[in-house]
């Protein structure tokens, strides 16, 4: 009865975040039906690799090129970096930190994109198409639902700039942002599996 | 009186507006539970007409009633509609409604989402049902195997309906599970650990998490199918190099799961039910959780019994076997657990115990044979026949139709604040389990006599008729029993006795506050100190614990209890949303949407798209009310 006192509602915190935060529990289990998403999806690819084909990529494509798919690499995973410091920047209660750290990864994150869909694809298409089998089909259907994703991180990661710019994150009042970086993170380390699915393990 | 006064502040800060912009824009789970119960129910009367359809064109040998192709549109959709537009939305009404109760919380973590996951619910179910209105409804099964559902031999819009139906309702189920299970772990009221959880609520957080890491293979099945269908990608047509087996593999990773998915959730209603109508704490707690949450892991590891018949692997059909006759260990658990209870109590024999009893009984015969079919011989030489379709109707009738209607009898009285004619609850209960055993028991015969499912008619002289006939005379026998408890309701609400707050002496929180309950659900939000609060805690009346034994009045606004997962200490104070009509608005613009998909038109798609983002913004723009937190 005395532990229930001590803690009454008056002396607690009315903001949360992190684990003491419903929102951050939600993200937690949206990310983990993600994964499985992706986790099905990747799994699909091997199905059907080991499933139909003698040889693989099959009917004469080549294996893909990695150097542009590394450069991509680094630029997405090193965003993961800026957008750290932003949330670990609002944590002591610098909007200006917050806001330079999410500009900085969502300009890699734009960068990353615009190299998928405006040079790694267009190149691909002049070899194969969704259509031409259950390779290209595979290919454009993972990368596509990736940079889908990455396309989502950047609107949320424009929508937090915006809120940032209005004043609506302080020290304890940061929710959306761990929200967004969780998310963003996330993305980035779906990223390695779909690397080394679409890009590395073609070439064993 | 200080309780009195409470009242009314929290009532002041909890209302809902009246009228159709309230109808239109709340937030509560009991009115989104209530219309999940109620809009799953109609689904039922649609699902059971299915049914009373496909059982007369069967009743005898080679009968008209259905053509062909109306016959495979009628049972795909029967399948459909019992799984995803009757139990899982019923179960998920009943959890809407009593796990915020049971836990002494004052909503659910995510209000709006709860809200929406109900528009987006109903708006699938029109969505998959208005195929019928250009008589191309899904015709290939509830598991739609291609090459059978691909362009080739599908080439109508039916599969098209059931790909993207499925897709959009995806989005209600998976919000749906996270919005259970951050309630869950984060809102229970202080004192409620882990080992003091109803059992009922486990039974919702195991289902939950069966969701989070089964719908997506299912979602992703019927992206991949609606891409194949309508671009030409190449995932499951031999022809390109895919393999109509990945369709099998991904739907029955979700779709053996999905068995648990309403079963869990039921077997949580039996828990519920049992000790209330035993007058006895439940026997072997700790037994019953870590077998519903067994059961919801070992249940991803059997879903290639689904597909004994289909030439795989020897050592993989052995490992999945063994996995298939482990799960039965945990079932087992739990009903020698209930049987316990039972023997170990006083059991009273009213309505909801006859449920009970009538679900042990009926599931158990579904458990034999689902152990027979475990066996791989046994399977293959049953495979696709009547015998499969009793199987899986013992389990599911057996499993969740029988609880849910146990349920009615049990919580009714707390929702609706009036009592349920016991005589009318006894005539449906004999009714429903009479028919429900005359229609399902001969199939079993049928299959081993040879009869196929999914088959528009027989030949005569092969000796099915009667069996047949059996068969029919028990599903309209069944239907009349559902129907005189949907009759006992609605006298109920017109002229029931009023049930008072505590009818059953029950022991879980809900029976702690008024039926139905306030807005707010408890004047003070509690401080739990037992397993069954409402027996062991005689502070807890009327649903305002007194603040020197911890009761919690939380008047300074609209706001409830974090509190931390594992013992429940109160972490922080958080401010919940407000009515909003976005919800329904966002739902609105994804219904046009996904109707531009079906009839491939990028005009309705582009104005679907448009009208999508804006309703998102519309929901996330910043208000007063709901400042960053």
């Amino acid at each position: 009865m005395t532990q229930a006192i001590e803690h009454l509602p008056s002396k607690l915190a009315h903001t949360a975040h992190g684990p003491r935060a419903f929102g951050w529990w939600g993200m937690v289990w949206l990310i983990a039906t993600e994964a499985t998403l992706f986790a099905m999806l990747i799994a699909s690819y091997f199905y059907l690799r080991f499933r139909s084909q003698p040889e693989w990529p099959p009917s004469s494509i080549e294996a893909p090129e990695l150097t542009l798919p590394l450069i991509m690499s680094v630029i997405l995973l090193s965003s993961s970096i800026p957008v750290h410091f932003a949330e670990a920047a609002i944590k002591k209660g610098s909007v200006t930190g917050l806001r330079i750290g999410l500009a900085l990864g969502s300009l890699l994150g734009a960068i990353f994109l615009g190299l998928t869909w405006g040079i790694e694809w267009p190149e691909a298409l002049h070899h194969f198409t969704p259509r031409t089998n259950s390779y290209g089909t595979m290919y454009f259907t993972i990368t596509g639902f990736h940079g889908a994703h990455v396309l989502g991180g950047l609107v949320f990661s424009v929508w937090t700039q915006v809120r940032a710019w209005k004043g609506a994150f302080g020290a304890d009042r940061h929710l959306t942002v761990q929200n967004f970086t969780m998310y963003w993170h996330f993305v980035d380390v779906v990223w390695v599996a779909v690397m080394a699915t679409i890009y590395l393990s073609p070439h064993l | 009186m200080a309780t009195s006064l409470v009242a009314e502040q929290l009532h002041a800060i909890w209302h809902e507006r009246p009228g159709l912009a309230g109808w239109a824009s709340t937030v509560d789970h009991k009115r989104i539970g209530k219309r999940y119960l109620h809009t799953g129910m109609l689904f039922l009367v649609l699902g059971g007409l299915e049914s009373m359809l496909i059982r007369a064109q069967l009743a005898d040998a080679q009968l008209e009633i259905l053509d062909p192709e109306t016959y495979n549109q009628i049972f795909t959709m029967h399948g459909i509609t019992m799984m995803f537009l009757f139990a899982m939305p019923v179960l998920s009404g009943f959890g809407n409604y009593f796990v915020p109760l049971m836990i002494g919380a004052r909503d659910m973590a995510f209000p709006r989402l709860n809200a929406f996951g109900y528009w987006v619910f109903l708006a699938s179910g029109i969505f998959m049902y208005s195929s019928f209105l250009i008589g191309q409804a899904p015709n290939a099964g509830w598991f739609n195997y291609p090459p059978l559902a691909d362009r080739d031999f599908a080439p109508g819009l039916n599969i098209d309906y059931y790909t993207l139906g499925l897709i959009f309702m995806g989005i209600s189920t998976t919000g749906g599970a996270i919005n259970f299970i951050v309630t869950i772990l984060k809102m229970r009221a202080p004192g409620m650990t882990l080992n003091r959880i109803p059992i009922f609520v486990w039974g919702e957080l195991a289902m939950s998490f069966q969701i989070v890491f089964a719908l997506p293979a299912l979602t992703l099945a019927n992206v991949m199918l609606e891409l194949e269908r309508r671009f030409g990608f190449h995932f499951f047509g031999e022809a390109g190099g895919g393999d109509p087996l990945l369709w099998q593999h991904l739907f029955w990773i979700f779709g053996h799961p999905e068995v648990y998915i309403i079963a869990l959730p039921a077997f949580g209603i039996v828990s519920a039910i049992l000790p209330t109508w035993s007058r006895r704490r439940i026997v072997g707690y700790t037994w019953i959780v870590v077998a519903e949450l067994s059961t919801a892991l070992i249940g991803f590891g059997v879903w290639v019994h689904h597909m004994f018949a289909t030439g795989l692997p020897q050592i993989t059909l052995s490992f999945i076997s063994l996995a298939s006759f482990m799960v039965a260990i945990p079932s087992g658990v739990q009903v020698f657990a209930w049987l316990a209870t039972l023997v170990a109590g006083r059991p009273v024999l009213r309505t909801p115990m006859l449920y009970v009893l009538g679900f042990i009984a009926t599931f158990v015969i579904g458990g034999v044979t689902g152990v027979m079919f475990a066996a791989i011989p046994l399977d293959q030489q049953l495979h696709d026949s009547m015998f499969v379709v009793a199987h899986l109707h013992y389990v599911l009738v057996g499993g969740a139709l029988f609880p849910i209607f146990g349920a009615l009898y049990h919580w009714l009285p707390k929702m609706t604040g009036r009592m349920l004619s016991e005589r009318l609850g006894k005539i449906s209960f004999w009714l429903t389990f009479i028919g429900f055993n005359l229609s399902m028991f001969p199939l079993h015969i049928l299959g081993l006599l040879g009869q196929p499912r999914r088959t528009y008619t027989y030949q005569e002289g092969l000796g099915w008729e009667p069996y047949n006939l059996i068969s029919t005379i028990g599903t309209f026998i069944l239907a009349a029993g559902l129907l005189t408890t949907f009759y006992n309701w609605y006298m109920s609400l017109r002229r029931g006795e009023p049930a008072g707050n505590d009818p059953w002496r029950g022991e879980t929180l809900e029976w702690a506050t008024t039926s139905p309950p306030p807005h707010h659900n408890f004047d003070h939000i509690p401080t739990v100190r037992s397993r069954e609060p409402a027996w062991d805690q005689p502070d807890l009346a009327d649903g305002a614990q007194p603040i020197e034994q911890g009761g919690h009045p939380l008047t300074e606004g609209h706001i409830t209890l974090s509190t931390s997962v594992l013992d429940a200490r109160p972490q922080a104070v958080v401010h919940m949303p407000h009515s909003t009509p976005w919800p329904l608005y966002l739902t609105i613009a994804m219904t046009i949407l996904f109707t531009g998909m079906l009839v491939s038109s990028i005009l309705i798609v582009a104005l679907g798209g448009v009208t999508t983002t804006g309703a998102l913004f519309g929901w996330f723009w910043p208000r007063r009310e709901t400042q960053e937190t």
